[in-house]
C-alpha cells in the first residue's frame, strides 16, 4: 500500500493525462495498422467481391423473374383474348340459333296457316259440291214427288215431260231466287 | 496482491464507511498502470495493461472479420451476416452519406477499420476482467486522430494545391469583406490546430469520464457496505448496472461520432473551395 502511494505520488505529479507517452502511441499505431492491414488488404476486398456477386445474382434473379412475368403476362393476354373470342363466338352461335329458331317457327307457323287454309278451302269446296249434288238430287226428287202429287191431285198424268220439267224448273228457280234474295237481305 | 492502487480491485481494500477510512475515490491514478514489463519511470520501453488490451483488441477484430469474411459466401452464414451488416452500416450509412459513393469508396476500409477499432477499444470498458477502455488513454485516440489529420492535410494539398489548401483551410470567402482577416485567422486555428485535438479529446474525454463514473459507483458500492450504508450501497450498485448499460451505448455512439467526423473532414478536403 505504501509503495503504491509513493508510485501514485511520483506518477501523479509527472503525468498529464493529455500528454501521451510515446510507447503507447507506438502500440496504438501498431494495433491500428494490424487491423487496417488485414481489413483493407484482404478481408474487405473479399467481402466486396462476394457482395458484388450477390448483387449480380440478385439482379440476375430479378431479370429472370421479370422475364417470367412478362411471359406470364403475354400468356394471360393471349388466354384472355381467346376467352373473349370464345365468348364472342358463343354469343354469335346463340344469336344464330335464336334467329334460326325464330325463322323455323315462323316458317312452321306459315306452313300451318297454309295447311289450315287449304283444309278449310277443301272443306268449303267439298261442302259446296255436296250441297250442289244434294240440291240437284233434291230438285229431281222434289220435282218427281210434286209431279206425282200433282198427277194424283189432278187425276191425270202429266206425260208431257218437256213441259212438265219446264214448269218445275221455273218453279224451283223462283224458289231459288227467293232464297238468294232472302240470303242477301239477311 | 499488487500494491499498486490502480491494480487493486474495488473489493480488495478493507476500507468501508464508518471505519474511519476515507473514500478511495477514483481519479487520475485509476488510469495509470504499473507496467507489466519494463519500467515506465524513465523513457524506457515498457508494456502495460492498456497496451495489452489494444493489441488483444486488434487481434479480436481481425479474428472476428477473418472468421466472417475470409471465405465469404454469396448466401451468408450467421457470422458473416452480422459482420456484413456492420460493414454495410459504416459503408452506406456513414461513408456514402457524407463523402458520396464515387469519392468515398476509397476511404471505406479506413473508416470501417477506425469504427471497429475505436468501438473495440471502448468496449474493453465493460468486458469483465479487462474493464478498462483503452481509448481513455489519450495516446490511442491521438494516434487515430493524427492518422486522420495527416490524411486530411495531404488530401487537401493534393486536391487544391498550395493556395487552394490555404483557402480551404481558412475558409476564404470574398463576400465577408472587412471581417475576412479575422474569420480567416479563426478558421485557420480552428481547422489546422484545434480540430485534431478536439477530434482526439472528444473520444478520450468521453471514455475517461465514463470509466471514472463506473469506478465511482463500483467502489462506492463496496465502500458503503457497513451499517446503514448497506442501503446506499444497493443504490450505488444499481447505478453501476445502469451506468454499465449506458456506457455500452456511449461506446458505440463515440465510435460512430469519431468516424462521422473523419468522413466530414475528408469530405471537406475533397469539396470545392467555398
Amino acid at each position: 500500500m505504501t509503495s503504491a502511494l509513493v508510485f501514485l505520488a511520483a506518477e501523479g505529479e509527472k503525468e498529464n493525462p493529455l500528454i501521451p507517452p510515446w510507447p503507447e502511441l507506438v502500440i496504438g499505431l501498431i494495433a491500428f495498422v494490424i487491423v487496417f492491414g488485414f481489413l483493407a488488404k484482404k478481408l474487405l476486398p473479399n467481402i466486396n467481391k462476394v457482395l458484388e456477386e450477390r448483387r449480380e445474382a440478385i439482379e440476375g434473379g430479378i431479370e429472370k423473374a421479370e422475364a417470367a412475368q412478362t411471359e406470364a403476362q403475354s400468356v394471360l393476354e393471349q388466354y384472355k383474348a381467346q376467352l373473349a373470342e370464345a365468348r364472342h363466338e358463343a354469343a354469335r352461335l346463340r344469336q344464330e340459333a335464336q334467329e334460326q329458331g325464330a325463322t323455323l317457327i315462323a316458317e312452321m307457323r306459315a306452313e300451318g296457316q297454309r295447311q289450315r287454309e287449304e283444309i278449310i278451302a277443301a272443306g268449303h269446296a267439298q261442302i259446296q259440291a255436296d250441297r250442289k249434288a244434294a240440291a240437284s238430287a233434291l230438285r229431281q226428287d222434289v220435282g218427281q214427288l210434286a209431279t206425282q202429287l200433282a198427277g194424283k191431285l189432278v187425276g191425270e198424268s202429266l206425260e208431257d215431260h218437256a213441259r212438265q220439267s219446264r214448269v218445275i224448273d221455273r218453279f224451283l228457280d223462283e224458289l231459288d231466287d227467293k232464297a238468294t234474295t232472302a240470303e242477301a237481305t239477311r | 496482491m499488487s500494491a499498486d492502487p490502480t491494480q487493486v480491485l474495488a473489493f480488495e481494500t478493507d476500507c468501508h464507511i464508518f471505519d474511519g477510512c476515507g473514500f478511495p475515490a477514483p481519479g487520475l491514478h485509476s488510469f495509470l498502470f504499473e507496467p507489466l514489463w519494463g519500467n515506465a519511470d524513465g523513457n524506457g520501453l515498457y508494456f502495460n495493461k492498456p497496451m495489452l488490451l489494444a493489441l488483444l483488441g486488434s487481434f479480436i477484430i481481425v479474428g472476428f472479420f477473418w472468421a466472417a469474411f475470409n471465405k465469404p459466401k454469396v448466401v451468408p452464414g450467421k457470422l458473416q451476416m452480422v459482420a456484413e451488416s456492420g460493414y454495410d452500416f459504416i459503408r452506406r450509412g456513414v461513408v456514402y452519406e457524407t463523402i458520396g459513393k464515387k469519392e468515398g469508396e476509397k476511404y471505406v476500409p479506413l473508416v470501417v477499420t477506425l469504427f471497429f477499432f475505436v468501438w473495440m477499444m471502448n468496449l474493453w470498458s465493460i468486458i469483465p476482467v479487462a474493464q478498462f477502455p483503452v481509448t481513455s488513454i489519450i495516446a490511442y485516440p491521438m494516434v487515430l486522430a493524427l492518422i486522420v489529420y495527416v490524411l486530411w492535410v495531404s488530401l487537401t494539398f493534393k486536391r487544391h494545391g498550395f493556395v487552394g489548401f490555404f483557402k480551404n483551410v481558412t475558409g476564404y470567402d470574398k463576400s465577408l469583406g472587412a471581417v475576412l482577416p479575422l474569420s480567416m485567422t479563426i478558421e485557420f486555428f480552428s481547422n489546422l490546430l484545434v480540430r485534431p485535438f478536439t477530434h482526439a479529446v472528444r473520444l478520450f474525454a468521453n471514455m475517461f469520464a465514463g470509466h471514472t463514473l463506473l469506478l465511482l459507483f463500483t467502489i462506492a458500492s463496496w465502500y458503503l457496505l457497513n451499517g446503514i450504508g448497506f442501503a446506499y450501497a444497493g443504490v450505488s450498485f444499481v447505478m453501476t448496472l445502469i451506468m454499465t448499460a449506458f456506457e455500452l451505448f456511449i461506446q458505440a455512439v463515440q465510435a460512430y461520432v469519431f468516424v462521422l467526423l473523419t468522413c466530414t473532414y475528408i469530405q471537406g478536403a475533397l469539396a470545392e473551395n467555398h
